[in-house]
Parts: structure tokens; sequence; C-alpha cells
């Protein structure tokens, strides 16, 4: 694919943005993205990740003493259409005055190129996205997984060094979604640009990203590779947001938790009187009574099929979200013991 | 009783009325319009005889000039006022559209002060150029007064367009490298084009068929409400003001039909 190695490096630098009624979008943040690099923005909604993305996009200014810098170069006071910067919007933004072939190939009309190379690289951008057949239909006629696909084509039409997308997913339905999002990723990583992708979905941000900046109340609360932050997640709120968590708060005595069902050894951690620990429902082992460092009753259990969602109580001072393989037999009110082995407890900092 | 006749029986209304109000005095118009000297030849003349053809044009003429002007005017006022937040814009609005309640007679009165022999225009130029400019009692006022008369109209059809306008359209099209100018011409225009035709369709349609306004400026402006008074009032000829009135009507239909069918594609692809 022609457009490998277009991408460019993107560096921003205590970039806050407060908007003129005085709210306060995004604390001052530094940040750098790889060449190439798939970075995700992750966080609840108003969280900041699509300001940020809009201060890389070129359409918000960020506060003074904040810097944009695309390979090294100050973009900050450059507009959004001499950044070169391919752009998907959440509504896909499609133009519905244009067909299908005329809307991918609008930054390339824009940019003087002339007809013939024009049509040859829509021709090649509907065979990678999957619509070869749809050029000449007008939006109104596409599904919503045709939209996002031509939405996309639009975008790196334009062979951008750096592709932005906002929470391109969203608007599909869950089963389309899924597909999507590996089409999605064999296409970033084939592409080779830089892509920096918003999302509130933690699913997508997984599989999508090489790195994942996790944010909250527009503050950067981890950067991390995937499995970063989810096994070792800095705080409470990462350790919730991504995934399913148990957060538990106990005494720490002697290497080992003292928990109303047991003793639970864990790896590291001074003797105290109150710490927050993570332990994620599919690293607890179901065990028979008595076995196990800890032992509870179930409270219910839920077959999803791959496998079941086990509650049980009394192991710890909350119920215990428990990820059991779906072949075992439990049900409620059985006395059961709990397996836990010490690497799988995360000791996260107290919040104040 | 059944849905169907329901349904019918609700109509009711709405047919006596259009039977009383509208078809039977059309049909009496279109009849008088051939009862005389000339009978049905009554009705070329508004396009053989040279007067009447003249003031067919220049009506028509007038209507065309005030929508394309009006339309320009109230996108740039509509799209600003849309846009921006700022003190007094809320008294702005309500000033550009304060006219709407206006009948023409006010609207042509408005000009007079204006542009009339004693008006702000012509008091302006005889102290900085020694001589008064008058124009009032003209078509030129007309035109005024019409523009005046169309675009508060315009002004709130074309603000409710760019409010329904996805700000992720042009966003896009800036991403991918369109100038300002650009991104109007390939995005916003094309979406406001229904606007366009609507409100323009409005104004044109009032421009034809105004009354007050000419009447107060002056009884000699030639347009076509004008003529159609003065020869029924005056030369109480009414067959040929019947016919000139259906011809009126006529005429504006079929620019207006003309105009939808040759933006309909235009509007049809803008969703």
């Amino acid at each position: 694919m022609s457009t490998a190695g277009h991408g460019a490096a993107v560096r921003i630098e205590s970039c806050g943005k407060t908007f003129a009624d005085g709210t306060r979008a995004l604390d001052p943040a530094t940040l750098d993205i790889a060449r190439g690099e798939t970075l995700v923005l992750l966080g609840p909604s108003g969280c900041g990740k699509t300001t940020m993305l809009r201060i890389i996009a070129g359409l918000e200014l960020p506060d003074t003493g904040g810097k944009v810098l695309f390979d090294g170069k100050d973009m900050t006071l450059v507009p959004i259409e001499r950044r070169n910067v391919g752009m998907v919007f959440q509504s896909y933004a499609l133009f519905p005055n244009m067909t299908v072939a005329d809307n991918i190939a609008y930054g390339l009309k824009i940019r003087g190129v002339a007809r013939g190379e024009r049509a040859a690289r829509v021709a090649e951008l509907v065979t990678l996205t999957n619509i070869t057949g749809l050029e000449n239909r007008r939006i109104d006629q596409l599904s919503g997984g045709q939209r996002q696909r031509v939405a996309l084509a639009r975008a790196v039409a334009i062979r951008p060094g750096i592709l932005l997308l906002d929470e391109p997913l969203t608007a599909l339905d869950a089963a389309l979604r899924d597909r999507l999002r590996g089409e999605l990723n064999r296409l970033l990583r084939a592409l080779g640009i830089t892509t920096i992708y918003v999302t509130h979905d933690q699913a997508e941000a997984m599989e999508l990203g090489d790195r994942i900046v996790v944010m909250r109340k527009g503050a950067i609360a981890q950067i991390g590779t995937p499995r970063e932050v989810y096994f070792a997640p800095k705080d409470r709120f990462v350790a919730e947001f991504i995934g399913a968590a148990n957060i538990i708060e106990a005494p720490i005595e002697n290497g080992a938790m003292i928990l109303p069902g047991g003793r639970l050894p864990i790896d590291s951690g001074a003797t105290t009187a109150n710490a927050t620990v993570m332990i994620r429902p599919e690293t607890i082992r179901v065990a028979d009574a008595g076995a196990g460092q800890l032992s509870g009753t179930v409270d219910s259990v839920s077959f999803i099929g791959d496998r079941q969602r086990i509650v049980v109580s009394g192991a710890s001072g909350k119920p215990l979200n428990v990820d059991a393989p779906n072949t075992i037999r439990a049900k409620v009110g059985d006395r059961v013991g709990l397996s836990i082995t010490a690497d799988a407890v995360r000791l996260l900092p107290s919040e104040p | 009783m059944s849905q169907k006749s329901f349904v019918w029986l609700c109509l009711l209304p709405l047919a006596v009325v259009t039977t009383a109000f509208f078809l039977l005095p059309m049909a009496r118009l279109v009849v008088a319009g051939a009862e005389g000297p000339h009978g049905l030849a009554g009705y070329l003349a508004i396009l053989t005889e040279s007067r009447y053809r003249a003031t067919l044009i220049n009506t028509v003429l007038l209507a065309a000039a005030t929508t394309v002007v009006t339309l320009i005017v109230a996108t740039i006022a509509g799209m600003f006022l849309q846009r921006h937040r700022f003190p007094g814009r809320a008294v702005l609005i309500a000033m550009l559209t304060f006219p709407l309640a206006f009948p023409g007679v006010v609207v042509g009165f408005m000009i007079i002060l204006l542009a009339g022999r004693q008006g702000l225009i012509g008091d302006l130029s005889n102290r900085i150029f020694g001589e008064k400019f008058v124009f009032a009692y003209s078509i030129y006022g007309l035109f005024l007064g019409y523009l005046y008369f169309s675009i508060p109209r315009v002004i709130l059809t074309i603000m409710a367009a760019v409010q329904k306008l996805d700000v992720g359209l042009e966003e896009a099209a800036r991403s991918l490298g369109a100038s300002p100018w650009a991104v109007q011409r390939d995005v916003v225009l094309p979406a406001l084009a229904p606007a366009f035709v609507a409100s323009g369709a409005i104004a044109f349609a009032t421009a034809m068929g105004a009354f007050g306004t000419a009447f107060t400026l002056a009884t000699n402006i030639d347009v076509l409400p004008m003529l159609i008074y003065t020869e029924f009032t005056l030369a109480a000829n009414f067959a040929t003001s019947a016919a000139l009135s259906v011809g009126l009507g006529l005429i504006t239909w079929l620019i207006l039909a003309l105009a939808r069918t040759f933006s309909g594609s235009a509007v049809a692809a803008a969703g």
C-alpha cells in the first residue's frame, strides 16, 4: 500500500483547553506519539479526549503556552486545512450532495490532482475498504457500515500524515461494530499512518491501540500498552474503567490481606491498616469448600455461555465477582473456596 | 361510522371553504377574463399588447432582482446571526424581523421617508453634492421596499436551516484541505439549497403580487398589480383586469415551478 511510511510523529506540549465560558475541558497535558503508532484516547464522556483530538486536528486552539508539533515542526497556529490530517467523525460527516466517489476524491480535487489520477486513487480505496460497486451511490442510499467505510476512505485518500478518528464505530450496532473493529485494525496496520483514535469503549481501545491513554475529568490518568493498563492499572479509576475489577479495601499484615473469608497472601505491600487492591474476576478460581485461600457463599450464578459470572459473598468485605469456566456446577447457597495467586492481586494507591 | 366516511366528514368543511372562497371566485375570474370585446383573445393581450408585455417583463425582472438580492443579503446575515453570539444579538434579530408585521403601505411610507422629496438621502446628497437624489417614487424605490419586505422572511428561514447544518460537514471539508471559500461553495451552499428554494419562492411571489407599497409610492409605476388596479378602478375594464390577474397568477406559478424543477436535482442531492 502506497500510503505506508507517510506517518508523522506528533507531540503535544502542555496543551490545555479552557472554553470561553470558563469550563476547563483539558488540563495541560504533554504527550508523544511515535511515527506509525496507533494511540487510543479512552475515557468516559466529558473526560477531554475529544478536545485533545480536536487540538491535534487544529479544530481547537490550545490555551496559551500549549504547543502542537508534527515531526518536530510547530503546528499550533496552522489551520486544519493545512495540517494534512485525515479525520473520521462520529457522524461520518459525508457530503450529501456528492456521490461516494466524489466524497472520496474531494480532498484530491481540492489539491488539484488530475481527474485520471483521482479516479485511480478512488478505485484503490474502494477496494481497500470493501465498498467496490458503491462508487456512484448517493450517501443516503448507504447503510451505516458502508458510510463508515466511505468516511475512512475519504480520510486516507489524501495520504494524511496523521489519521484522527473520533468514535468512528459508536453509531453502529454491536455485531457490525465487532466486525468493523477487526477490519479497521487490519487496515490501520496495513496503512502504517500515525493514528489517534478516540473511544469510550475499552474493548475497542484494547484491540486497536498500540498504547492507550486513559483519561478522566480532563486529565491523563494513565498511559500504557493495553496489557499494562489492564494488568497494572495505576489507580482505582483505571482499574474499574478497563474491564471488570474487584476492588477490596482491607488491612495488610505480614504479606497477606486480612479478609473475613481468610488470609490472602500478596506479592508486595508493607503492613498497613487500610490497603486497596484490585483482583480481576477471571484470575479467581472456584475450589471446593475448605480449599483455596478464602472461603465464602455463592450469592448468584449468571450463565453467559462461554463462561459464568459467580458472585461470592463472605470472602471479603463486599461480594466478589468471579468469572468461572462454564463447566463448574455451583448453585446459590453453596459454600465454596476461592483460590487466588499472589501475583493476581494488584495493590492500588489508596484514594484520599 | 366507518373510518373512511369519518375522514370524508372531516374533510367536508375544507371542501366547502375551498369551493366557496377559492374555486368559485377563481372560475368567475377566468370566465370574466374571456368576456371582453375580444373574447378569449383578451388573455393573449398580456403578451401581444406592448404596454402589457413591458409591464409584465418589468414585474418579473423586479421580482427576480428582489429575490436574488434578498437571498444574498439574508444568507450572509442569517449565517452570521446563527453562528455568532454577541451582546445585542437578540435586539438585532428583533430589529431585522420587525418589518414582518408591517403592511405594504407602511413599507412604502418608510421608503418615502428615506428616499422621497423630503427624505434622508435627498437631504444628505443636497448638502454634499448640492443636488437632491430622489428615487422613492420609481421602480428603484419599489425595489428597496420589496427588499425591506422580503429580507426578514428569508432571514428567519435561512437561520433555521443554518442551525440544522452539521458543523462536522464543514470540519470534514476543512480537514481535507478546503479553504473557507471552498467550504462555502461545496458544502454549506448546497446544504442550504432547499431553504433557498423555499424562501426564494416566497420572496419572488410576494414581489410579483405586492400592491400596497407600489400604491403608496406612486400610481404610475409599471408593475402588474398596479396595472390591474388602474384597469379595474379607473378604466372599469373588468375583462382585461381579470385576464391580467389570471395571467399574473399563472406566470408566477410557472416561474416558481421552473425554479423548483431546475434546482430539484440539487435539492434532492442535498437530502
